[in-house]
């Protein structure tokens, strides 16, 4: 049998082609569009940002509407889609990036080593750092989280494991979510009045800062730690089960484990929510110009409270204390960041092994 | 080792809803014991309430007697713990430990139940008994440590065959353990039961009825009567009797294919 010639597959046009713009195409219209309203906003001396806004805008018409022409509407819908989704990226990383730029800007003038190791006893003008805030800060933060953390854990193993949507389970989780409301203020006045009735009024410590911190991050590890846990497949529960391990052994050698780089990360973002709060700890620990290590005993100064000081009552020289001010914002997002990356290892070492 | 299982007047609840209704069985020791049934008949349910796996589901909850060697399962001072030592399950889709190695996985049973702490080496002949009994030693044996997800499907649900007889449990439950896996590892595994029954008592749920055929010496055959009504246990009998001459025509149809 001999086949049929077969028709030369190059001279057909498939059926299936169809004209597209090429890659750069979208992307160079956008960038016209932005540069000639740029332009424009210089020339006429209009608001700079408000050029930037009209090229967008009309990119976002020039975009879908060549493209309409060249490929049809459901390409054009996909590319004014795809213009959309990311200029909302754009938007959401601006205020980001300003902020970290505008920090790094003006407090790398004060952040030196004089600033991580001095604090503010007799300081009135120039020199002077924030040791004292930032050992507070860290000793503050890493209390509550020594609270929180258990007692997070251990309530999200309940709501999961063992509360079974049972009325108290229910409660719990409304409970939870009213904490997750609480004003800050909130939390620090709770932690003023419980510690006033065993100490008297006017107490400042360094621990009472850690329980306001804690009534506000509790809530935040319950929700992380719960999501985390529900995540956790049934199968292998069932398969703990089945080989005869009991219940509380499956939880921790099992649920626990197969969780554990989520609960991690979930633990950092809790610790990043309370780590710049303010108004608690300036009710509950205070503010001090000394070092002070013992979090049991006396006044503890933490950075964000700093920053607010020296910002409010800069002493003789305001323009040192606006500085300082901006020097522990940046360290602020520093122990943030390093505390992220620390997470990440973390999470990478607890995460499941990769497939082959 | 292996054990003898009679099942008598057994109903079994979700809830307030009956799922299995009346079931009275006898599952000889070192037998294989095929169940077989349409979709949604309690063959699972049944399976899974032999070992109190059933009432870890929330409502779950049985009547009636299960009794392995003159002692009931549902006892009242009986703990689902020590029962599901001695009867051990394997389920239809492999899971072994995401987080732990193949040795890991296999010694999981001995290490959490932690009774006692094992030697070294002990730990190591176990690893290597299981695996060999699993027939997975030859093709893991270099790779231990490696993750249990690195498996293809059949040599992970062998790996939780190895992980389930590393306990030394004497009863086997197997529900649709072949359903998801290609042909040769079905095989590997109807061999393996073939050669497990030597030392354990196997029930297996399966819609394969070839497979049911193949492997095992006696055969129960479940139907329901419709939805929402409760599985019943229609005829048990020889493999051969229930795909040769059953006496029910309703397992005579099932089987011949003429019906679900």
């Amino acid at each position: 049998m001999t086949a049929p010639a077969q028709p030369a597959p190059a001279a057909v046009r498939s059926s299936l082609a169809g004209r597209s713009l090429p890659a750069w195409a979208p992307w160079t219209i956008v960038g016209v569009a932005i540069a000639v309203g740029l332009l424009a906003g210089v020339s006429t001396g209009l608001n700079v940002a408000l050029g930037i806004v009209l090229g967008v805008l009309v990119a976002l018409v020039a975009v879908p509407a060549v493209s309409t022409v060249v490929e049809g509407g459901r390409r054009a819908r996909d590319r004014l889609a795809t213009l959309l989704v990311t200029l909302a990226f754009a938007l959401a990383l601006l205020p980001l990036l300003s902020v970290l730029i505008t920090v790094v800007d003006n407090g790398t003038a004060r952040f030196d080593a004089t600033f991580l190791t001095d604090d503010m006893r007799g300081v009135v003008g120039e020199g002077g750092g924030a040791l004292h805030a930032i050992v507070g800060t860290l000793e503050i933060t890493a209390a509550a989280t020594l609270i929180s953390v258990p007692i997070g854990v251990l309530c999200a193993v309940y709501l999961v494991e063992y509360g079974g949507g049972r009325w108290l389970a229910r409660a719990i989780t409304l409970l939870v979510d009213v904490m997750t409301g609480v004003p800050s203020i909130v939390a620090g006045l709770f932690a003023y009045a419980l510690f006033s009735i065993f100490f008297g009024p006017g107490i400042r410590f360094g621990i009472g800062g850690a329980v306001a911190l804690s009534v506000l991050m509790i809530p935040v590890v319950i929700r992380s730690v719960e999501e985390m846990l529900k995540l956790v497949p049934n199968e292998l529960r069932e398969a703990a089960y089945a080989l005869g391990v009991p219940k509380w052994l499956t939880v921790v050698r099992v649920v626990l484990r197969t969780a554990a780089a989520g609960i991690a990360t979930g633990v950092t973002i809790a610790i990043s929510r309370v780590i710049g709060e303010t108004a608690p700890l300036l009710i509950i620990a205070g503010a001090t110009t000394r070092t002070n290590y013992d979090i049991f005993d006396g006044r503890m100064e933490t950075l964000p409270i700093f920053t607010y000081q020296s910002l409010m009552n800069p002493g003789a020289r305001p323009e040192f204390g606006v500085d300082r001010a901006w020097a522990a914002a940046l360290t602020l997002i520093i122990i943030v960041m390093l505390l992220n990356l620390v997470a990440r290892l973390i999470s990478r070492f607890f995460s499941l092994p990769s497939g082959r | 080792m292996s054990k003898r299982i009679e099942v008598s007047g057994l109903d079994i609840y979700y809830g307030k809803f009956k799922a299995v209704e009346g079931v009275d069985m006898i599952i000889e020791s070192r037998t294989i014991t095929a169940l077989i049934g349409p979709s949604g008949c309690g063959k699972s349910t049944f399976l899974r309430s032999l070992n109190r796996m059933h009432e870890v589901i929330p409502g779950g909850r049985v009547t009636g007697k299960v009794v392995m060697d003159g002692e009931d399962l549902y006892g009242a001072d009986v703990d689902p713990v020590n029962v599901r030592r001695q009867i051990g399950m394997v389920f239809q889709r492999p899971n072994p430990f995401p987080t732990m190695s193949i040795y890991d996985n296999v010694i999981a049973g001995v290490k959490l139940n932690g009774r006692r702490r094992m030697k070294r080496s002990e730990l190591d002949d176990l690893v290597e008994q299981s695996l060999r009994g699993a027939n997975l030693w030859e093709e893991v044996k270099d790779r231990l440590h490696r993750p249990g997800s690195s498996l293809s499907g059949g040599q992970q649900q062998r790996l939780c065959i190895a992980r389930a007889i590393a306990v030394r449990p004497a009863v086997l439950l197997m529900d649709e353990p072949c359903s998801a896996l290609d042909p040769i590892s079905t095989l590997a595994i109807e061999d393996l039961m073939q050669e497990l029954k030597a030392e354990f008592t196997i029930v297996i749920v399966t819609h394969n009825m070839q497979q049911a055929a193949r492997v095992s010496d006696r055969t129960g055959f479940f139907n329901i009567a419709g939805t929402g009504q409760p599985g019943k246990l229609i005829e048990m009998d020889d493999t051969s009797v229930i795909f040769g001459n059953p006496k029910v025509k309703a397992t005579e149809d099932y089987v011949s294919g003429r019906f679900g």
